[in-house]
């Protein structure tokens, strides 16, 4: 059977990948981020995932706005990741598993999930920025891949409910899967910011913090807010926190927070990350 | 049954349906900026490319006038706006100065003053009374 070794949770900024890209890590801009870092590694050197599920958000590299899916999974062999418009280099593939992705889709399904689901799937920066950080300087990702994507871009947008609902159906299909396989669950983006309006610039550590601080013992405190609510409490792109929401879900009933770190701002953006282990 | 309208949110344009229907020519231009030929199409012939995908004139004008809230009324995402705006070597802090009106460097401030435990409402009152 397979084991739920625990949950990762990172921003995924763009400009981090540019800091990975020119090694700049070290300096004083960037130190208080990347200091959050050395602990993920010596968590993931220690639980050994095989295989990790990873909640995240297109930002139009896969999914234009002619066909927008609420919720996608990918069930592909194999993941690119493709210029985003800024000629960027490009990040490593991701060898993906479409056995679990099979099994998640069945799972989801019978739960009344209406998803849609892709056997090719574009990966953008929302995905590689937080592999990039968990594993940096590898030739090829030592875990395999399936990732789920939520709609955080064009309202109406799933309610953090929804999210959580969604994640939850997730470990469903997780604790069931027969394969002997250690399973780490990934939540990417935010925490608060807000890229675009005259409010540009906003974040709000309070509602950061009262996220950070329920995520392990009381997800559902999360999804008292509804999507316009959470817009203002953490800005226009802030709603990324669904991604951690449902991954929050996905880790299983109780979790034990190990470890958080929180910088801002990093570009627009207040980081975070944080280890969950299931409890 | 719909819920009644959500009091709006100062300085924030949520991109909904409306958003995205009035935005669809303008997203589409910026979404095919995903390939470099066409970013370099768009800067031999900005009025051409433009043509191509049948900007709106409200569009086509906050384009050419680099009007970025001109671009968000007119229904761009932000997602794919940060795609032209790259195109013009413009980051996020880049249009986060044009859209508030203040100078980079007073933007900047603003976000490095959240960062040291001021909150937005004063730093952005900083940013906008000096």
């Amino acid at each position: 059977m397979a084991e739920i070794v625990g949950a990762y949770f990172t921003s995924h900024v763009p400009a981090i990948g540019g800091a990975i890209h020119k090694g700049i890590q070290q300096e004083p801009y960037w130190k208080p981020f990347f200091d959050g870092f050395p602990k993920v590694h010596e968590w993931l050197a220690e639980v050994k995932p095989t295989v990790a599920v990873v909640f995240n958000n297109d930002h139009g590299l896969n999914f234009f706005l002619d066909k927008m899916p609420t919720f996608a999974v990918g069930a592909a062999h194999e993941y690119q990741n493709a210029d985003e418009g800024w000629g960027l280099p490009l990040y490593k593939p991701f060898k993906g598993d479409p056995g679990l992705s099979w099994h998640i889709i069945e799972q989801l399904v019978d739960d009344e999930f209406d998803i849609t689901t892709c056997q090719t799937m574009l990966v953008d920066h929302a995905l590689s920025i937080p592999f990039e950080l968990a594993w940096p300087g590898v030739d090829e990702w030592p875990v395999k891949l399936v990732p789920l994507h939520i709609n955080t871009v064009q309202h109406p947008l799933p309610s953090a409910k929804r999210a959580l609902a969604f994640g939850r159906s997730v470990h469903r299909a997780l604790a069931s899967w027969g394969a002997d396989e250690r399973i780490v669950v990934i939540g990417t983006g935010g925490l608060s910011h807000q890229l675009d309006g005259e409010r540009a610039g906003f974040m709000n550590s309070d509602y950061d913090r009262f996220c950070m601080d329920h995520l392990a013992s009381d997800p559902d405190a999360l999804t008292k807010h509804d999507v316009h609510e959470i817009v203002r409490l953490a800005g226009t792109q802030g709603v990324e926190i669904l991604n951690w929401i449902a991954a929050r879900g996905a880790l299983g009933a109780g979790a034990r927070e190990i470890h958080r770190n929180y910088h801002l701002p990093i570009s627009n953006t207040a980081a975070a990350t944080m280890l969950l282990d299931p409890a | 049954m719909v819920a009644p309208p959500k009091q709006p949110i100062p300085g924030t344009h949520l991109f909904d349906g409306e958003a995205a229907a009035k935005g669809l020519a303008l997203n589409a231009m910026c979404y095919s900026f995903n390939d470099a030929a066409n970013r370099a199409a768009f800067l031999a012939d900005e009025e051409a490319y433009c043509a191509k995908y049948h900007l709106t004139a409200e569009q086509r004008a906050a384009v050419a006038a680099r009007d970025v809230i001109g671009m968000i009324r007119a229904g761009d995402n932000i997602y794919y706006l940060a795609k032209l705006a790259g195109i013009f070597g413009l980051n996020v802090q880049d249009v986060g100065s044009m859209q508030t009106g203040a100078s980079l460097a007073a933007f900047n401030e603003m976000l490095a003053a959240q960062g040291r435990g001021e909150t937005y409402e004063t730093a952005h009152r900083e940013m906008t009374h000096g």
